[in-house]
């Protein structure tokens, strides 16, 4: 075995066990900032995977995307309510955990099942490299080019929509239902708390 | 057995140059050591070069920063520590190094040790890309400038983990304020990126560098992308929390925002990174818009004039000398630009922060971009079509 592939072999273990022992703890840990945390981690050894398979333009955007803006707003959201407070004991908790553990199991089975049936085409597809920058900007602009604003405009109306949530004032009445707004919001989005009251 | 021109290997297209790690290999070869081994002793090597590149870039910075900025107030500023106070950074350093590591009774122990980590490490990661020369940079990787953008996204979450680990008000704040303002920079920096990558047709730093240097100072792309070049400027200094917009560690607010309660080496961490990363910044708005290591007149013209060889090896080891000392110059003029900024401006308020980034620099940054493309399909010549 040369050097280069041992080294990848090694690579390998050690993403794939962050990838694993980080998702269990994502799911595990009771404590929501350390599973924020851990999701970073787990997202950076995907893209260390994408690196091992010579996919660096998809390992660099795995970096932005998931770490540098997903996470880090996962981690704004949970850093702006931080309360302190015990949450309410859910009657049988013990059985929904084991219910839920469960049908996790089973579906690691299937899953495994099918690794194992499926006749996997070994070795892939030659890998490019470097060349994958402009082959995924080809793609984009001409066979998914209806993916991608599709996909676009999916973002754009989430986006839409969070900003009629968070600004109800501008409505008046609720889109749903068509009661007159909660005040106490209203007053909350109103009420400047850095920008002196001369200007507004 | 120096400036033996490089082997004309797949990935390289200008077969002329120094290039080290084949001559290294040759060596090392020539030893008796397989060139898988000699490749493994060769790879540390420009590795710790740059760390240690980036490490005294940081000291000059620190004493030009004591210097400049008691010029700007009318004191002398370090005097006594060496000529010209020329140690002080050292001092500072050594005495960091020393101080008790206190780790407050509250706090998080785990990830108040891994925040200033985080911070650290991709910035430093990030002097991959950076090019001194035509073979002088650790790696030509393919996707350069985007793999700088892309760590720079990771510094947020060593703030956010330092602010909240501190168990304190003033560190929260500081870090969710580093953390907004970092990602809301960071949109129009890699539109304004974006531009010159389209202009040069690659993502790698060499290539954007090489497509600069075809007519020495008229060929930058200040000028064809004046307007990108400031955009790139303000969202750097803002990426850095340097002054004017240094609102994550305002002290008259935040006493001294997420690193209040960090002391020691930890302390210094933040400390080394924040000043690395203001090198690196100027570094790149010489790489993307000064034309790196060019010289304003191009060295194949002097070279010609001189009745010199281009590729003679005497002339190899001047021309990558001058390619050095060019990027150094363009990169501490910019330094200098910076710490002449943060003396003489005052601090912007955060909604005047987050203004100028959403509702200004990314509207201008994305007609930047269109305008660039227009031009590049009206004038292919100048614009790199």
């Amino acid at each position: 075995m040369t050097i280069a592939a041992s080294t990848e072999l090694i690579c390998f273990a050690l993403l794939g066990s962050v990838v694993i022992f980080g998702s269990l703890g994502v799911v595990l840990l009771s404590n929501i900032v350390y599973s924020a945390f851990l999701l970073g981690g787990v997202f950076m050894a995907v893209a260390g995977l994408y690196l091992l398979l010579n996919a660096s333009f998809v390992a660099a955007a795995q970096v932005l995307v998931y770490v540098g803006a997903v996470n880090v707003l996962i981690l704004f959201a949970i850093m702006l309510v931080n309360k302190k407070e015990d949450l309410i004991p859910i009657k049988g908790l013990r059985i929904r955990k084991l219910l839920s553990g469960g049908i996790c199991a089973g579906l690691l089975a299937l899953l495994i099942r099918v690794d194992i049936t499926t006749p996997w085409s070994l070795p892939g597809p030659v890998p490019i490299g470097e060349e994958a920058t402009v082959r995924i900007g080809e793609h984009l602009f001409t066979d998914y080019l209806l993916p991608f604003e599709l996909a676009s405009i999916l973002l754009l109306m989430a986006m839409i929509g969070a900003i009629v949530l968070a600004r109800r004032d501008v409505l008046g009445a609720d889109i749903g239902t068509g009661d007159p707004v909660d005040q106490g919001l209203i007053e909350k989005t109103n009420t400047p708390l850095l920008i002196d009251k001369s200007s507004t | 057995m120096f400036t033996t021109p490089a082997k004309a290997s797949l990935a390289m297209i200008h077969p002329a140059g120094i290039d080290l790690e084949s001559s290294f290999t040759n060596a090392m070869q020539g030893l008796g050591l397989s060139p898988q081994v000699a490749h493994i002793l060769w790879l540390p090597l420009p590795m710790a070069i740059v760390l240690v590149a980036a490490v005294v870039g940081v000291l000059v910075t620190v004493w030009l920063e004591r210097k400049i900025s008691a010029a700007a107030q009318q004191r002398i500023g370090p005097e006594y520590a060496g000529a010209l106070g020329i140690l002080q950074p050292m001092a500072d350093g050594l005495k960091l190094l020393v101080k008790e590591d206190v780790i407050p009774a509250r706090a998080d122990g785990l990830l108040f040790t891994l925040g200033p980590v985080l911070v650290l490490v991709p910035v430093i990661l990030s002097w991959l890309i950076v090019p001194f020369g035509q073979n002088l940079l650790i790696s030509n990787v393919g996707i350069g400038i985007f793999l700088w953008i892309a760590l720079s996204s990771i510094q947020p979450i060593g703030l956010l983990m330092s602010g909240y680990a501190s168990n304190n008000k003033y560190s929260l704040l500081g870090g969710l304020r580093a953390a907004a303002q970092s990602i809301s920079y960071e949109i129009p920096l890699a539109l304004a990126v974006l531009a010159v990558v389209m202009m040069s047709n690659s993502l790698s730093t060499v290539d954007i560098v090489d497509q600069q240097n075809g007519a020495g100072l008229l060929s930058w792309n200040i000028w064809r992308q004046p307007v990108g070049f400031l955009i790139f400027w303000i969202c750097a200094l803002a990426e850095c929390e340097r002054l004017p917009f240094d609102l994550p560690e305002a002290e008259e607010e935040l006493v001294a925002g997420y690193q209040t309660e960090y002391a020691g080496m930890k302390f210094a961490l933040f400390y080394l990174g924040s000043y690395i990363n203001l090198v690196l910044s100027a570094l790149l708005v010489s790489v993307l818009y000064l034309g790196g290591w060019g010289f304003p007149i191009p060295v194949e013209w002097l070279a010609g004039w001189m009745g010199q060889s281009i590729d003679a090896p005497l002339v190899q080891v001047i021309t990558a000398s001058i390619g050095i000392v060019m990027t150094i110059l363009k990169t501490y003029l910019l330094v200098f630009l910076a710490i002449l900024l943060r003396w003489t401006t005052p601090r912007v308020r955060i909604d005047q922060l987050l203004d100028l980034g959403w509702k200004f620099l990314l509207p201008i940054s994305l007609v930047n971009l269109l305008f660039t493309a227009a031009l590049k399909l009206a004038f292919p010549i100048a614009f790199g079509g």
